[in-house]
């Protein structure tokens, strides 16, 4: 079998054995639940030599043949990148975890769902095919609802979760939608194919939808302002899932979606004014937001949030070098964060608290988190000699120019990358430097499952700026490539050149460093400020979630208020408009029917009828109106006698009879008021309803008696009723033999009605429905539909 | 004398000739045995421990039967049995399709989970009063409405059915059983005669009831006007029975009041039988009329959908969530049927399959939550994550296969419907779909939420699932339809295989006539004359 396919499946299979593994082994389970991420690692290395000579690597098998859908992957240096990231990363984040949630009751399931999500990702960026990318997508956003919502007793990560949900699964429709307008407008649904249709898809007509349905996943997913609100309030997940899911990977891919589809969407003045608006925006409000915090892993968050934006507006910059800037920064932006974030849950998870004012002087009694930290510090700070720096460098030479609108990008880059500057400082150097401050516990260094990968990472920092000879032609030049859709070449090292670059550069850290020593009065101001808003899209989340079952309520309450006679009234409205409708749409109305000749005991019968329903309308009482309905029962009786068919003659009396008395006994019994109190205007409204329904019936009757009568069957039981069938009364044989099934199911609907009517008088109601209680007050219909 | 004078009679002439081949009783085995094991279970019906057998005896027949039968359809093509061996279209005829077939085959599934459910749930009481007659009465009668081929015993089978549910509706007498079983009866009795006027046009326009027959003679007419209303009003009806807003008022006032079982039951089989019934009259019998009411149909889905998913936000009942969403999954099936093209029919097919087994399941599901938190209540259930986590890997894939998120069943039959839409230009149905989708996530997740992860009441206590009497069966009943699901999302093909071939037949309705004459070349020309 192709290992390809295996990396697919094999965290899914890691996942189902995980809880049983830690059962087993405890917290040492990660270690052997590592392996499965770190064997997959090592499996896509290998595809590192042929992807650096611009090789691209496809496969698969039929998954749903009948509707062009394969299970089929792509490895081009994009997807490359981003399967070693997850792989790599995940191999980090499950030794962590076992660390992290050592001796908590659901370790297991933790590792299960991490596992998954791992799964998911690794998925979604491998996908060739459209549909199967949307559903490792969706399943992303469902395995990171189930790690938000794991600490599942607190309202607040039960909220966040569904937010979570909400946004990204809604942006998952939302981009399910694009995909299909893709598929459409070029009639490929594989990435690999889908890349050479770019001039096609730019010139149709439908190129403005798709793109507007394609960023509104991409931006959900990679938290976009005003879309970013659900990312901070993730942080409510265990800070393993912080590290992984909401700042390494997952959130990065609305990114990956963008950088993948470059080449087809890209190159148009929409895409290029749109992309660094929201990405720019949302880099300002990260960073302005991320300020104002003093919890370490919500300060990280919002800089998430501010990364993302900034990889965002680099993508749809425009310029190659943008590009090659967004690559090298999503890169390093991976294994700064990733570190950071692990850091934040050593210092947690060892000193009690990550409220960064009430930390500090933890450097002797955790050195080697501080290392981790500061190293990864100065790489998202963009200071040599770390990967931060090349990216920052290349992301100034790709954005830096004269005109107004890359002026305008590049100011918004430079005051983004200041605030980030010093963000990063503050999760690195606070907590462990200056006096000691007294912590809830008292602070050890973490274990070495708790260290490992934030040293690493940093160290990868170090090494890929170091060796960026290696880096370059390994892996950000292929990435660079796949994104441009045309091959690039990245150069740049930490060896730094004098020019535009360097200059913005020194700007950034001079504002930056200006800014750190004001942190507490930029964040009083912040604070100040945020409070004079008073108003922020996370509010507005709820104010849109409680909108919505207002709405609902309102809406439920007036459709389904309870009331029979609504209910009714409603249905025969509906009835007579839709037969309407139908025939003013046909436009074909029944001819004025002859005037019947009838004989004149026909006259007095239907004149019989006419008085019966005059009465009914009539009359005062109920029993009166039931009675005089008989009459009119029984003079149709009589019509039906005249016109030969003795049959249906007799049966309608025994019906009519039947009805009345059954009717008036159960009216004497059940003590109704003998009146119909209906108010004038009601019983017009009523009447007139009625009447437009009879109207439109007796209509589509006249237009079928307008027809010929079709007798094939009449004459065929006329002929073989008796011959074949042996029986002189058609009717008789009709009933038993012709369409004896229907009799026989009509014997059936006797024996249940029978046998209903026995339950309906011998059940004595009971308070309770045994195993399943009901509510206590038996509730009849409008039952209150509660409030949110 | 006169009987010299009479033309000679043929049999040929009248009658199908040949025995039907072996194979073919399948047809009409889950009626026989449906009747007959309602009538034994009748007879023992103060028998409450060993009734219980035999019922579900007869309801593993009646699997097998459908099981045999859909096999057969699929290995044979269509298949038609002439009862009393009249010559259509004299007769009653059987016809078996692929949708049919299907139908038949998941309303013998879902009859079977949730007879067994009950086993623990219905009590003595409502032994003693024909709960499993009831069942295997309204089984039969909604199987039988699948595979009738006459409109008028279509009819009857509607009868059977509504009987059937409305015994099971009224078992236990309490107050607001008997409230909600009123307006289900009047307004179901409604459109059960808007129905039968329909049919009376029918005979009256084209002087047959044969479903087949009346597609030949439809076809050829000349008139557009009656047969259009004629049409409109059995879509009016049919909607009515689907519970397609705005026709819905009696599902919410019903569905959360009887046994969960019974709910169950309901929300698998019946309002689907009214969707069966409008993709037969509006696809195999009327398809030119389809196409004039196509628009009207799909503001019909569309409404349907939304205000579904919309009513199921505003409930706090878990019971009655289910009911709001079953309306919701009514849109999405009439969607296909307002496509009419092969994609979105086979989207249909899919998602009423699907729906069929997932609302069943969650009404199953919501039946043990309800009996472990002690309550429907989403404001007091809770804790049930803790208690019984695998009642909530349950719940997670049943509310992520009814929202229509990967990787189970509901996903395909929805980005199918999502493709045709937008293949017609129609985009805001597929928005509908989209957002219906979106809403119901929200209202189930909401479920999910709060009766498994908060944690429980103050004055409730959630019991283990050992302490739950209906989770013994109810688990392995829920784990089987869960299996169903999640096979169906993740290896679609040949789920869809089925769906295409179901949308091929209802777009080529000449297969389904002539497979109806088949046995009679001589009666596709008229043999009276």
């Amino acid at each position: 079998m192709d290992l390809t396919f295996l990396a697919f499946f094999a965290p899914f299979i890691a996942a189902a054995f995980a809880p049983v593994l830690v059962r087993l082994l405890g917290h040492n389970a990660a270690w052997v639940l590592a392996l499965v991420p770190a064997l997959i690692f090592v499996h896509f290395a290998g595809f590192l030599p042929q992807v650096a000579e611009g090789g691209r690597v496809t496969g698969g098998v039929q998954w749903i043949p009948s509707f062009n859908v394969n299970f089929s992957w792509l490895i081009d240096g994009l997807s490359l990148t981003f399967a070693l990231l997850i792989s790599g990363i995940g191999t980090l984040i499950v030794l962590y975890a076992g660390g992290y949630m050592k001796g908590h009751p659901q370790q297991g399931r933790f590792l299960c769902f991490i596992l998954m999500f791992m799964a998911a990702m690794q998925g979604l960026v491998l996908s060739d095919s459209f549909f199967m990318f949307f559903v490792f997508w969706e399943l992303t956003s469902i395995t990171s609802f189930l790690l938000i919502g794991f600490n599942h007793n607190a309202e607040r990560s039960r909220r966040a979760a569904m937010q979570a949900l909400v946004v990204t699964g809604g942006g998952g429709l939302i981009l399910l939608a694009g995909l299909i307008f893709l598929w459409n407008m070029t009639g490929v649904s594989e990435f690999s194919l889908l890349l050479g249709t770019g001039d096609l898809v730019r010139e149709s007509p439908f190129y403005l939808a798709a793109l507007i349905l394609v960023l509104g996943g991409a931006f959900t997913k990679s938290a976009q302002f005003p879309l970013h609100f659900w990312l901070p309030n993730a942080m409510e997940a265990p800070t393993p899932v912080s590290a992984y899911l909401h700042s390494a990977t997952m959130v990065k891919a609305g990114v990956y979606l963008l950088m993948r589809l470059n080449p087809v969407l890209g190159d148009t003045i929409a895409w290029e004014t749109i992309l660094p608006l929201f990405g720019g925006a949302t880099l300002l409000v990260g960073t302005f937001l991320a300020v104002r915090q003093t919890d370490l892993k919500l300060m990280l968050a919002y800089t998430t949030v501010a990364s993302l934006g900034l990889l965002v507006m680099l993508t749809g910059f425009g310029t190659e070098k943008a590009i090659e800037g967004a690559v090298l920064y999503l890169v390093a932006h991976s294994l700064f964060k990733g570190a950071l974030f692990m850091v934040a849950g050593n210092v947690d998870h060892e000193a009690g608290t990550r409220d960064v004012t009430k930390l500090g002087g933890l450097l002797a009694a955790m050195p080697i988190t501080f290392g981790a930290a500061i190293l990864s510090a100065f790489s998202m700070a963009g200071l040599p000699p770390f990967v931060g720096f090349l990216a920052k460098e290349e992301i100034y030479y790709g954005i830096a120019a004269s005109d107004p609108w890359s002026v305008f990008i590049t100011t918004v880059a430079i005051v983004g990358n200041a605030l980030m500057l010093v963000i990063g400082f503050a999760v690195a150097v606070k907590p462990f430097l200056g006096p000691k401050v007294e912590t809830p516990k008292s602070a050890h260094e973490a274990p070495l499952l708790m260290y490992a990968g934030p040293v690493l990472l940093a160290a990868l920092s170090l090494a890929a700026a170091l060796w960026s000879g290696l880096f370059h032609q390994f892996i950000s030049s292929p990435m660079a490539s796949a994104v441009a859709g045309a091959p690039l070449e990245i150069t740049i090292s930490i060896i730094p050149k004098p020019g535009i670059a360097l200059t913005l550069s020194i700007v950034t850290i001079a504002i930056g460093a200006i800014l750190y020593f004001g942190l507490a009065r930029l964040r009083a101001a912040m604070a100040a400020s945020l409070e004079a808003i008073g108003w922020g899209p996370d509010q507005g989340f709820d104010q849109f979630m409680r909108g919505l079952v207002r709405l609902s309520v309102v809406l439920t309450r007036t459709l389904q208020n309870g009331r029979m006679e609504f209910y009714m009234t409603a249905t025969f409205v509906l009835l007579a408009l839709w037969l309407f409708r139908t025939m003013f749409v046909a436009g074909e109305w029944p001819a004025v029917p002859a005037f019947p000749v009838l004989s004149i005991y026909e006259w007095v019968t239907v004149s019989i009828i006419a008085i019966g329903l005059i009465a009914v309308v009539r009359a005062k009482n109920r029993l009166t109106a039931i009675v005089s309905l008989g009459i009119q029962g029984f003079a149709v009786a009589i019509l039906f006698m005249l016109m030969g068919a003795p049959d249906l003659s007799f049966t309608q009396f025994m019906v009519e009879t039947l009805t009345v008395v059954i009717l008036a006994l159960a009216m004497t019994r059940l003590r109704l008021s003998p009146q119909d109190h209906r108010s004038a205007g009601q019983t017009v409204l009523d009447g007139t309803i009625a009447i437009a329904c009879g109207v439109a019936l007796t209509f589509i009757l006249l237009q079928i008696l307008q027809t010929p009568f079709d007798r094939t069957l009449t004459e065929f039981f006329n002929l073989y009723s008796y011959s074949l069938a042996q029986g002189r009364n058609i009717v008789n044989v009709i009933l038993v033999d012709f369409r004896g099934v229907d009799t026989f199911g009509e014997i059936g609907v006797v024996m249940v009605a029978g046998l209903a009517i026995l339950a309906l008088l011998r059940i004595v109601p009971k308070r309770s429905l045994g195993s399943a209680p009901a509510p206590r007050v038996p509730a009849p219909e409008p039952v209150a539909v509660g409030k949110e | 004398m006169a009987a010299a004078e009479r033309p000679a009679i043929d049999p040929a002439d009248a009658f199908v000739m040949e025995a039907p081949a072996l194979a073919d009783w399948l047809i009409v085995m889950p009626l026989v045995i449906g009747f007959i094991f309602a009538a034994l279970c009748l007879m023992t019906r103060k028998d409450t421990r060993r009734q219980p057998a035999i019922a579900i005896t007869g309801l593993v027949l009646i699997l097998l039967c459908v099981v045999g039968l859909f096999v057969h359809v699929l290995v044979n093509g269509t298949v038609v049995m002439a009862m009393g061996r009249w010559l259509p279209p004299f007769g009653i005829a059987f016809v078996a399709d692929m949708l049919g077939a299907t139908l038949a085959l998941i309303s013998g599934i879902v009859g079977l989970a949730t007879g067994i459910y009950a086993l623990r749930e219905a009590d003595n009481t409502e032994r003693r009063y024909g709960f499993y007659p009831f069942l295997l009465m309204m089984l039969s009668g909604v199987i039988c409405a699948f595979l009738t081929g006459d409109i008028f015993n279509l009819y009857v089978w509607f009868e059977v059915l509504l009987l059937g549910s409305f015994g099971l509706l009224i078992l236990g007498s309490r107050r607001d059983q008997l409230d909600g079983a009123t307006k289900y009866a009047f307004l179901n009795l409604v459109a059960t005669t808007l129905f039968l006027i329909a049919v009376a046009y029918v005979y009256g326009l084209f002087g047959t009831l044969n479903m087949a027959d009346i597609a030949r003679k439809a076809a050829v007419m000349d008139e557009v006007g009656p047969r259009l209303t004629i049409a409109a009003l059995f879509f009016f009806a049919f909607a009515m029975k689907a519970a397609a807003f705005p026709l819905n008022f009696w599902l919410p006032a019903s569905y959360h009041t009887p046994r969960l079982a019974v709910g169950a039951i309901f929300a698998g089989l019946l309002t689907k039988v009214g969707v069966y019934a409008l993709l037969r009259i509006l696809l195999t019998i009327f398809p030119a009329d389809r196409d004039d009411l196509a628009v009207a149909i799909a503001v019909v889905a569309a409404a349907s959908m939304l205000l579904g998913a919309i009513g199921a936000l505003a409930q706090t009942d878990m019971r009655r969530v289910l009911g709001y969403l079953v309306i919701s999954g009514i849109g999405i099936m009439l969607a296909g049927l307002a496509l009419g093209s092969a994609t979105g029919l086979s989207g249909t097919a899919f998602y009423t399959a699907h729906s069929m087994v997932v609302m069943t399941a969650l009404y199953l599901l919501v039946g043990i939550v309800g009996a472990a938190a002690g309550t429907f209540d989403l404001h007091r259930a809770g804790g049930l994550y803790a208690t019984a986590p695998w009642l909530a890997v349950v719940a997670l894939v049943l509310a992520f296969s009814v929202s229509g998120l990967p990787p189970f069943s509901g996903l395909w039959p929805k980005i199918f419907l999502v493709k045709a839409s937008i293949d017609v230009g129609a985009w805001w149905l597929a928005a509908a779909i989209l957002v219906s989708g979106f809403l119901t996530t929200i209202a189930i997740v909401r479920l999910f939420a709060f009766a498994f992860w908060r944690p429980a009441h103050p004055d409730m206590r959630s019991l283990s699932l050992a302490e739950v009497p209906v989770a013994r069966l109810g688990l392995p009943v829920l784990a089987g339809l869960c299996g169903l699901t999640v096979i169906a999302g993740l290896y679609p093909e040949p789920f869809i295989q089925v769906s295409d071939r179901i949308a091929f037949e209802l777009m080529n309705p000449a297969g389904y006539i002539d497979a109806v004459y088949a046995p009679m070349p001589a009666a596709a020309e008229g043999a009276v004359q």
